[in-house]
C-alpha cells in the first residue's frame, strides 16, 4: 500500500453527483481535488424538492423494481439506454438506506419507517422524501461526509473556483484542467489522472428558469468545444408548475400534485354553459390525472392557456390548488415550499390556489457518456445532470436525485479503475500546463478589456427570450431555423460586449462574459438538434407545417404534431462542434433498448390495460 | 403613461478586503414582486449610479434565489437576511445594503464565510458511517425525533445568526449559534449519537457553548425559523451532564 502511487482525480462540481463520486474515490484510496463555483453545500441539488424514487414497497402496493424500470423507460419515451436505467433502479433502494444511515431526516410514518408519496408517471407510491426539501437534505448528508474526508485528508476543496477548460496530453487524453479563483481571479493549471465533470444543467441558457444562477452549462459547453460529444441536447424538461418571476421561475414541486393538488382553470361548461372549474388534466388523462409526466402536463397547460385562451391572461397562469387539503397535513408534507410561495408571492397557498406556469427545469441531454460514464475523450468523465444518461426524452419527477447520486457511485469508482489501468499515457508536462494556463489568462485579459456597446447581462436576457420563443414546449422547423440565425447574430454581438469592470479582483462581470459565450454555443447545439429531429418524443413536440409553412390543425382545430418515428429517430442525437464554422454537427447513434419493447405512450389509460 | 416608479438603493461598497468602504446610490425601476437580488441584477444590466456615473457592477453572491442555498445573506436596512426573499414592497426606502461585516469582506457585498464551514469540522458535524456501501438496514427512527432533526437540518449556513449575535466577533472565539446547534442535530441520530460525547466535549472548549450569552438575537433572525435558543439550551444541559460524566469517569 505504502508504495502505491497516489491517484489524483479532479471532480468539477459539488452537487449530489460530484460529492457521491468524491466519497467513492476517497473510499477507494484515491485523492480528490474538488472544484466548485460555491461552497459545495450551496450547490443546486438542494433545490430539488419532492423526493427521490426507489422501490421500497412499504405501502402494501407490491411495487417492484421492474415497475420502476418500466415507468422510467416508458416515461422517457423509449430514448433512454435501458441497461443504464436498469442499473439505476436496482441500486435505488440501497442508496436510500445509505442516505438514511448518513442522517437524512426523511419523513417517516407513525411506525418510524420511511414514508412514500406519489409522483408523476408512476402509479405506485415510490418517492422517498424529506418534507419538501429532499434535495437539500440529501446534499447536506453528502456534504457532511465529504467534510469528514476533508478532515482525513482525502479531499482538497477548491470552492469559489471556476472550471475553464480541460487540458489534454499529446495523445489527446484529458489529464488536467485550467481553473480560475473567482475572488483573486488567479488562473491556475491542475494536473490529475482523471477528470470528472459533475457540473449540472444548462438552465441559464434560457435565462429565467427553475435553475440556480450557477447552472449555466458553461463547463459542458467548454468541453464540447474541445471535442466532447453532446447527447440529446434538444430534450429539455419544462416543469409544468413553477411560479413565474422576472429574476427566476421558482419551482413548485410535483409533490403538490403527489399529495393531492389539482390543476384547473375556469371555463364555460360546454353543456350547461355555466362557469365552472375545469380540472383539465383529470379530464384529459383519467388514468393518471394530475400526475401525468411533466412533458404531458406542460403541453396540456400550454394548450389550455395559449391555444384555448382559458388561462388567466396577462400574464398567463393556471391554478394549482391545495386549499382543499387540511393545513396540518400540508405543513408536514410540503411545509418548505408553501412557505416559499408565501415569501415570494405574498399569498398563503393553504388558503388560496397558487398561480403557476410551465418553466424550463432540467436537461435530459448533456455530455454523451457510456454506461461507465466515460465521455468520448479518454480521461474525461461526466456524471449527474451534465451527462445525457438515464432519462431519455423525458425525466420522471424524483428520478433526478436518484440519477445524480447513482451516477456518482459509477463515475467515482470507474475513475479510479481508469487511473490505475495504465492506459492514460503520460502526465502533462510543465510546459503543457503552462501553455494551457497562458491561453486562459490571455482570453481573460481580452475579455476584461472589452469596450463595445453591448451589455453582457442584457444580451443574456435576449438569449433567454429567443430560446423560450423558439425551443420551448412546442417547436416547429421555421421557428427553429430562425432561432439558429438569431443565435449566430447573438454570438456576433458577443464580440461587441463592453465591461465596466476592468480589474482583476472578484471580477464577476468578466467571468460572466466568458460563461455567456459558452451558453450561446450550447444554445446552438440544443436548437440544431431540435431542428433536425423530425418527430415528437417526450419533451420534444414538433408541430406539422404545410407546404406554405402554415401550422396544420385537425378537425377540432387542435395543432397537429409529428408522430414518434422509431424507425428514424429511436437513436441518440450526437452533437459535435465544428470549430471553424462555430456550428453544431448532428448525427445519430444506436443505443441499448432490447429489454422493454417500445410501445406508444398514453397516459389516458393505465399502463397494462 | 404614468412615470416609472423608482427604488433607491444605498449600497455600501468596498473594492477589496483592505480597501476603505464607500457608498453609492442606484435607482432601479420598481415592479411588483421585485426583490433585492432582482434589483442587483438590474444594476448589472445598467451599472450607472443615481448621479449618472458609470461604475463597475455591484459584486455579491447568490445561487438559488429560493431561500434555500444561503448564499445571498447580507445586511438589508440594518438586518441580516437573505436578499432573494427580501421583497421591495416590505422594505423601507431608500434601501440600505451592506456586507455582513462579522465576516471578512472580499468585495462589495461578497463575504468570506469559510469560518462557518471550519466550525462544522470542529463539532464533527456528520454521522460516522462505515462507508457508502451497503451494510444493513438503516435503523428505524422515532418520527417525532426525526421531525426535530428535519427542522434543524434546514440550516443553510447562511450566517444570519452569527451576524446578529453580539458574542460572535473579534472580542470572542464563539463559533456561533448555527454550527453549535448542528451538534445537537447529529446527537439526535440513532447512529450519530454514538459520538455525542466527542461533540459535547468539543463544545466545552474555547469558543464553545459557554461563549453563548443567551441574548436571543439568533432566533429572531434565522430565516429558516429554527428554534436556535431552545436547542442551545438543550445542548448547554447536555454539555454540563457530559462535564460531570467526565469527572466521574476519570
Amino acid at each position: 500500500m505504502a508504495n502505491k502511487p497516489e491517484n489524483k482525480i479532479i471532480v468539477v462540481g459539488g452537487g449530489l453527483s460530484g460529492l457521491m463520486a468524491t466519497l467513492k474515490i476517497c473510499e477507494g484510496g484515491g485523492k480528490v481535488d474538488l472544484f466548485s463555483y460555491c461552497p459545495v453545500k450551496r450547490s443546486h441539488s438542494l433545490c430539488a424538492q419532492g423526493g427521490i424514487n426507489a422501490c421500497m414497497d412499504t405501502k402494501g402496493e407490491h411495487d417492484s423494481i421492474y415497475e420502476h424500470f418500466d415507468d422510467t423507460v416508458y416515461g422517457g419515451d423509449f430514448l433512454a439506454d435501458q441497461l443504464a436505467v436498469k442499473g439505476m433502479v436496482e441500486a435505488a433502494p440501497k442508496l436510500i438506506k445509505m442516505f438514511d444511515r448518513m442522517g437524512v431526516p426523511f419523513t417517516r410514518t407513525s411506525e418510524g419507517v420511511l414514508d412514500l408519496r406519489n409522483f408523476g408517471g408512476q402509479k405506485n407510491k415510490r418517492t422517498c422524501f424529506a418534507g419538501s426539501t429532499t434535495g437539500q437534505q440529501l446534499l447536506y448528508a453528502l456534504d457532511e461526509q465529504v467534510r469528514r474526508w476533508e478532515v482525513k485528508g482525502g479531499v482538497k476543496k477548491y470552492e469559489f473556483w471556476e472550471f475553464i477548460k480541460i487540458i489534454k496530453n499529446k495523445d489527446g487524453i484529458c489529464r488536467g484542467i485550467v481553473a480560475q479563483n473567482m475572488n483573486s481571479n488567479e488562473i491556475v493549471s491542475f494536473p490529475a489522472d482523471v477528470v470528472i465533470l459533475a457540473t449540472g444543467g444548462p438552465g441559464q441558457v434560457y435565462g429565467r428558469c427553475t435553475a440556480s444562477t450557477i447552472c449555466n452549462g458553461s463547463a459542458v459547453s467548454s468541453v464540447y468545444q474541445q471535442g466532447a460529444e453532446i447527447g440529446n441536447p434538444e430534450f429539455l424538461q419544462i416543469h409544468p408548475t413553477a411560479i413565474p418571476g422576472t429574476d427566476k421561475n421558482r419551482l413548485m414541486s410535483e409533490a403538490c400534485r403527489g399529495e393531492g393538488g389539482r390543476v384547473w382553470v375556469y371555463r364555460e361548461n360546454p353543456e350547461t354553459h355555466e362557469k365552472e372549474r375545469w380540472y383539465f388534466l383529470e379530464d384529459m388523462y383519467p388514468a393518471y390525472g394530475n400526475l401525468v409526466p411533466r412533458d404531458v402536463a406542460s403541453r396540456a397547460i400550454y394548450k389550455v392557456v395559449v391555444h384555448m385562451g382559458l388561462g388567466m391572461h396577462n400574464p398567463n397562469r393556471v391554478y394549482l390548488d391545495l386549499s382543499h387539503i387540511p393545513a396540518d397535513y400540508l405543513e408536514r408534507k410540503l411545509g418548505g415550499i408553501l412557505e416559499m410561495y408565501d415569501d415570494f408571492v405574498g399569498k398563503d397557498p393553504r388558503k388560496v390556489p397558487m398561480e403557476i406556469f410551465p418553466s424550463i427545469h432540467y436537461s435530459m441531454g448533456g455530455i454523451w457518456v457510456d454506461r461507465e460514464h466515460h465521455t468520448n475523450i479518454p480521461g474525461l468523465m461526466a456524471s449527474g445532470e451534465c451527462d445525457y444518461q438515464y432519462h431519455g426524452a423525458n425525466r420522471l419527477g424524483a428520478n433526478s436525485l436518484l440519477s445524480a447520486a447513482y451516477s456518482g457511485t459509477i463515475s467515482g469508482p470507474e475513475s479510479l479503475r481508469l487511473a490505475r489501468s495504465g492506459k492514460l499515457g503520460e502526465a502533462l508536462t510543465k510546459a503543457e500546463l503552462e501553455d494551457a494556463r497562458q491561453e486562459c489568462v490571455a482570453e481573460f485579459d481580452k475579455i476584461r478589456n472589452m469596450n463595445g456597446p453591448e451589455n453582457a447581462h442584457k444580451l443574456h436576457h435576449e438569449l433567454g427570450d429567443i430560446m423560450y420563443k423558439y425551443v420551448s414546449v412546442e417547436r416547429e422547423n421555421i421557428g427553429l431555423t430562425q432561432c439558429m440565425k438569431e443565435l449566430h447574430e447573438i454570438l456576433k454581438r458577443w464580440d461587441n460586449i463592453g465591461v465596466t469592470d476592468h480589474g482583476t479582483w472578484a471580477n464577476q462581470e468578466a467571468m460572466f462574459v466568458r460563461q455567456l459565450r459558452n451558453m450561446i454555443i450550447y444554445a446552438m447545439a440544443i436548437t440544431k438538434s431540435a431542428l433536425l429531429r423530425d418527430e415528437s418524443r417526450g419533451a420534444h413536440a414538433k408541430i406539422v407545417l404545410d407546404d406554405k409553412g402554415e401550422r396544420v390543425t385537425d378537425e377540432k382545430g387542435d395543432l397537429v404534431f409529428m408522430p414518434r418515428d422509431d424507425a428514424r429517430f429511436m437513436r441518440t442525437t450526437i452533437v459535435t462542434f465544428d470549430a471553424e464554422h462555430e456550428e453544431p454537427e448532428v448525427s445519430y447513434r444506436e443505443f441499448e433498448h432490447s429489454l422493454i419493447k417500445p410501445r406508444l405512450r398514453n397516459y389516458a389509460v393505465a399502463k397494462k390495460e | 403613461m404614468a412615470e416609472q416608479k423608482k427604488v433607491r438603493f444605498v449600497i455600501e461598497r468596498q473594492d477589496g478586503p483592505t480597501e476603505k468602504p464607500y457608498t453609492q446610490e442606484f435607482d432601479v425601476d420598481y415592479r411588483p414582486g421585485l426583490n433585492v437580488v432582482a434589483a442587483l441584477m438590474e444594476i448589472q444590466k445598467n451599472p450607472v449610479t443615481a448621479d449618472g456615473k458609470k461604475v463597475a457592477p455591484v459584486v455579491w453572491e447568490c445561487n438559488c434565489l429560493e431561500k434555500v442555498c444561503g448564499a445571498c445573506m447580507m445586511v438589508i436596512n440594518g438586518k441580516a437576511r437573505q436578499a432573494c426573499c427580501s421583497l421591495i414592497d416590505n422594505l423601507k426606502q431608500p434601501i440600505h445594503l451592506a456586507p455582513a461585516r462579522t465576516f471578512p469582506v472580499i468585495r462589495d457585498l461578497l463575504i468570506d464565510r469559510s469560518v462557518m464551514f471550519e466550525s462544522l469540522k470542529r463539532i464533527q458535524g456528520w454521522v460516522e458511517v462505515d462507508g457508502t456501501w451497503e451494510v444493513k438496514d438503516a435503523p428505524i427512527q422515532n418520527p417525532y425525533t426525526a421531525q426535530t432533526a428535519y427542522e434543524i437540518s434546514h440550516c443553510m449556513t447562511c450566517g444570519c445568526c452569527l451576524e446578529a449575535c453580539p458574542n460572535v466577533g473579534p472580542q470572542s472565539d464563539f463559533i456561533g449559534p448555527a454550527p453549535t446547534v448542528q451538534a445537537y442535530l447529529f446527537n439526535l441520530h440513532p447512529l450519530g449519537k454514538f459520538d455525542a460525547p466527542k461533540r459535547l466535549n468539543a463544545l466545552m472548549e474555547k469558543g464553545g457553548i459557554t461563549s453563548c450569552g443567551n441574548s436571543q438575537n439568533c432566533v429572531e433572525v434565522c430565516p429558516k425559523n429554527i428554534k436556535l435558543t431552545t436547542y442551545l439550551a438543550q445542548l448547554n444541559r447536555d454539555v454540563n451532564k457530559q462535564a460531570l460524566r467526565n469527572i466521574f469517569d476519570k
